[in-house]
């Protein structure tokens, strides 16, 4: 093992001894297939025919005639096969898996979707599967905890540390240490150690090169502006990878929470309140205190509501390449009910961060300009939180109506 | 702490007069600092030869569960960095043994490596042990520690490949911590003819002392490694005790690992 997968002063792979054999053959199986073109059209061959491949690329155009500014594009990535981009890092990896030899699969999950994602890829290559998910998450993603039973995996409700996604990461690598002769982490996001932030970047890119492509084919021309979520960064870097080489302005949406005033949120770049650090194998932005301990984030969203963020976006936030915002709870809710209505499309809580700051900046735009926002996910699994959120009666009626049922069991 | 002239040295000594020596592990501020210090003078009475103090930290990726909570505890109830090493230098000064700090790397990076190292020096601490903190990534970390002598205490595993075996020796200080198995502090470990392997293989690849921990909790765990291994490491299994029996449980507890 060299020093390596850093991204300026960030990344890196701050491995306990005992991992160390199992990312070096990690890196150079992931160096093989990112060398062999076979293996990406192996790839797209299986995400065209197992998943929704090529996700369509959809013209809003009453969200355009609502704000009156830029023409705004959605990337549908809740079209994937299990409802999020989730499901492009994940077939990948499945993959690997396979070239690996191994027999068992684990992850983190914080919304579900990776988890989820995860446990059709384990039923479908033959993989046993566990997954980790935060306590806390485990109650606000119930239906996606659901899901990943009935497809054969287990799924363990995490207790110590915030019980969200970071003390899920934690559980995935005890596991890991112990069990890596047989067993692949399937990490879900563009973080944790070296080859981890480069691999997932890579099958996301996938999203990128569509996006690309189809605004091109479509229009004829660049996007001025994309948008994307970021929670780890994953379906932040598959997009903007698309866009690397163009005069295209790069936008990564965080979670706002409560304000970032109110040090609710899990504003890693775009606030002041976090700093350099090293947690989880690898150096980034963590949201953390004096001594570097980590503190409690919070988001609507289980998704984004994670203390560190992708190397690779440190590095961009840190050159200038991408611009960094938030959305708050209440923005995110807003825009959620406002697509909706306009376009009878449901975003997931994660991906609506990314279309509330759209919706802010796009009356400022020219009717000349294009602007593409990142639908990394859709929005059924969020049903429970969605509907408090909205304060739905019926919805309420209903719960306790079930409830009362299954207390006469 | 006083008289002896760096770690390697002093194990040296020490092993002239016993068969194997005893490094034991706490959590400074879990569950209190009183109760810390309460526990490091009853193993220091009771013969415990040297000892690791652990910084908490908020995400300890290389600790199991018992570990794991006694961290968590520890910083819920106030345990900060600048307590802990007020604590270092209390009990530095009142014991005559060495004392290393084990924490994450973020604690150092946070502090600053030199400023930390400089810091420990200034405790009077032997060594540090930053289990993800690995060689490739230490540069200001080992230069750090050579600049105020002091000793980075590095892990050998099972699926540390002899040839890394002894790139880590050449970075190495001290004793070589040795990884009795796979997973994470407190779980059980079989003391077998495979362990017996791979510890002569450890012994192939550094001159230094080798230090055995990880499911080390009784009499004949210890037993089995006096000839293979220079010193046994008890962790989890005095948290354990405390936990159950209260802290001065852990006088008791130690005996029964010495006699
Ligand atoms: C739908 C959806 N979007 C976004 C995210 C955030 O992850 P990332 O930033 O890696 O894309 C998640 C994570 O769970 C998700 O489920």
């Amino acid at each position: 093992m060299k020093h390596r997968g850093y991204y300026g002063p960030f990344g890196g792979a701050f491995l306990p001894e005992i991992l160390v054999a199992t990312f070096d053959e990690l890196e150079s199986r992931f160096r093989e297939i990112k060398g062999d073109p076979a293996f990406w059209e192996e790839y797209v061959s299986l995400m065209s025919s197992y998943s929704c491949r090529a996700t369509p690329l959809t013209f809003a155009e009453n969200l355009t005639a609502h704000f009156g500014g830029a023409k705004i594009y959605i990337k549908r990535e809740d079209l994937n096969h299990t409802g999020a981009h989730k499901a492009n890092n994940v077939m990948g990896q499945g993959l690997m898996v396979k070239r690996m030899g191994k027999r068992r699969v684990i992850a983190e999950t914080g919304a579900g979707q990776h988890g989820v994602a995860t446990a059709t890829m384990a039923a479908k290559f033959g993989f046993d599967c566990t997954i980790y998910m935060g306590e806390v998450d485990v109650i606000r993603q119930r239906p996606n905890v659901f899901w990943m039973e009935q497809l054969g995996a287990t799924v363990v409700p995490v207790t110590d540390g915030t019980r969200i996604l970071k003390d899920a990461i934690n559980e995935a690598f005890r596991d890991w240490v112990t069990n890596m002769d047989d067993t692949h982490y399937v990490l879900g996001t563009a973080c944790g150690p070296h080859p981890f932030p480069e691999m997932v970047s890579y099958f996301q890119s996938i999203i990128g090169k569509e996006a690309r492509k189809q605004i091109l084919e479509t229009e004829g021309r660049l996007p001025a502006r994309v948008y994307a979520c970021v929670g780890g960064g994953s379906n932040a870097m598959g997009l903007f990878s698309g866009f690397f080489d163009d005069p295209v302005e790069l936008v990564g949406v965080e979670a706002g929470g409560k304000g970032i005033e109110s040090g609710l949120h899990a504003s890693r770049l775009c606030s002041n309140d976090a700093s350099p650090g090293i947690a989880q194998g690898y150096k980034t932005y963590f949201l953390q205190d004096d001594d570097g301990q980590m503190k409690e984030t919070h988001s609507i969203s289980a998704g984004l509501d994670y203390v560190g963020v992708s190397p690779i976006l440190a590095e961009m936030h840190d050159q200038g390449k991408a611009r960094f915002e938030y959305a708050t709870d209440d923005e995110v809710v807003a825009a959620l009910k406002l697509t909706m209505q306009k376009e009878g499309i449901i975003p997931a809580l994660e991906s609506s961060h990314a279309f509330a700051r759209a919706f802010k900046e796009a009356p400022e735009m020219s009717g000349d300009d294009i602007i593409i926002i990142n639908q990394s996910g859709r929005g059924d699994k969020d049903i429970f939180t969605v509907a408090d959120a909205f304060d739905d009666p019926k919805w309420k009626d209903f719960i306790c109506a079930k409830a009362g049922e299954y207390q006469n069991d | 702490m006083t008289e002896f002239q760096g770690l390697e040295p002093y194990i040296r000594n020490r092993r002239k007069e016993k068969q194997i020596l005893l490094m034991t592990h706490i959590v400074m501020g879990y569950p209190s600092f009183e109760a810390s210090y309460q526990i490091v003078r009853q193993m220091v009475e009771e013969g415990v030869d040297l000892m690791e103090l652990q910084i908490p930290f908020s995400e300890p990726m290389a600790d199991g569960p018992v570990i794991l909570k006694a961290n968590q505890k520890a910083i819920e109830s106030g345990s900060t960095v600048e307590k802990c090493m007020a604590f270092a230098k209390r009990v530095a000064a009142d014991f005559n043994i060495p004392f290393l700090f084990m924490s994450y790397a973020n604690i150092l990076y946070k502090y600053g490596m030199d400023r930390f190292a400089q810091k420990m020096a200034n405790l009077g601490l032997a060594g540090a042990i930053v289990p993800d903190l690995p060689p490739e990534e230490a540069d200001d970390y080992l230069t750090a520690m050579a600049a105020h002598n002091l000793a980075p205490i590095y892990i050998y595993s099972p699926e540390t490949s002899d040839a890394r075996m002894k790139t880590i020796d050449a970075v190495s200080k001290g004793f070589i911590y040795c990884l009795a198995r796979k997973g994470v502090t407190g779980k059980n470990t079989d003391f077998t003819q495979d362990m017996a392997d791979y510890l002569r293989r450890c012994k192939q690849a550094t001159n230094l002392p080798l230090a055995v921990g990880f499911g080390v909790k009784d009499r004949s765990d210890i037993a089995f490694l006096k000839g293979k291994a220079d010193i046994a490491v008890v962790g989890s299994q005095t948290i354990r005790e405390v936990e159950e029996k209260g802290v001065d449980a852990t006088a008791p507890f130690i005996r029964s690992l010495m006699r």
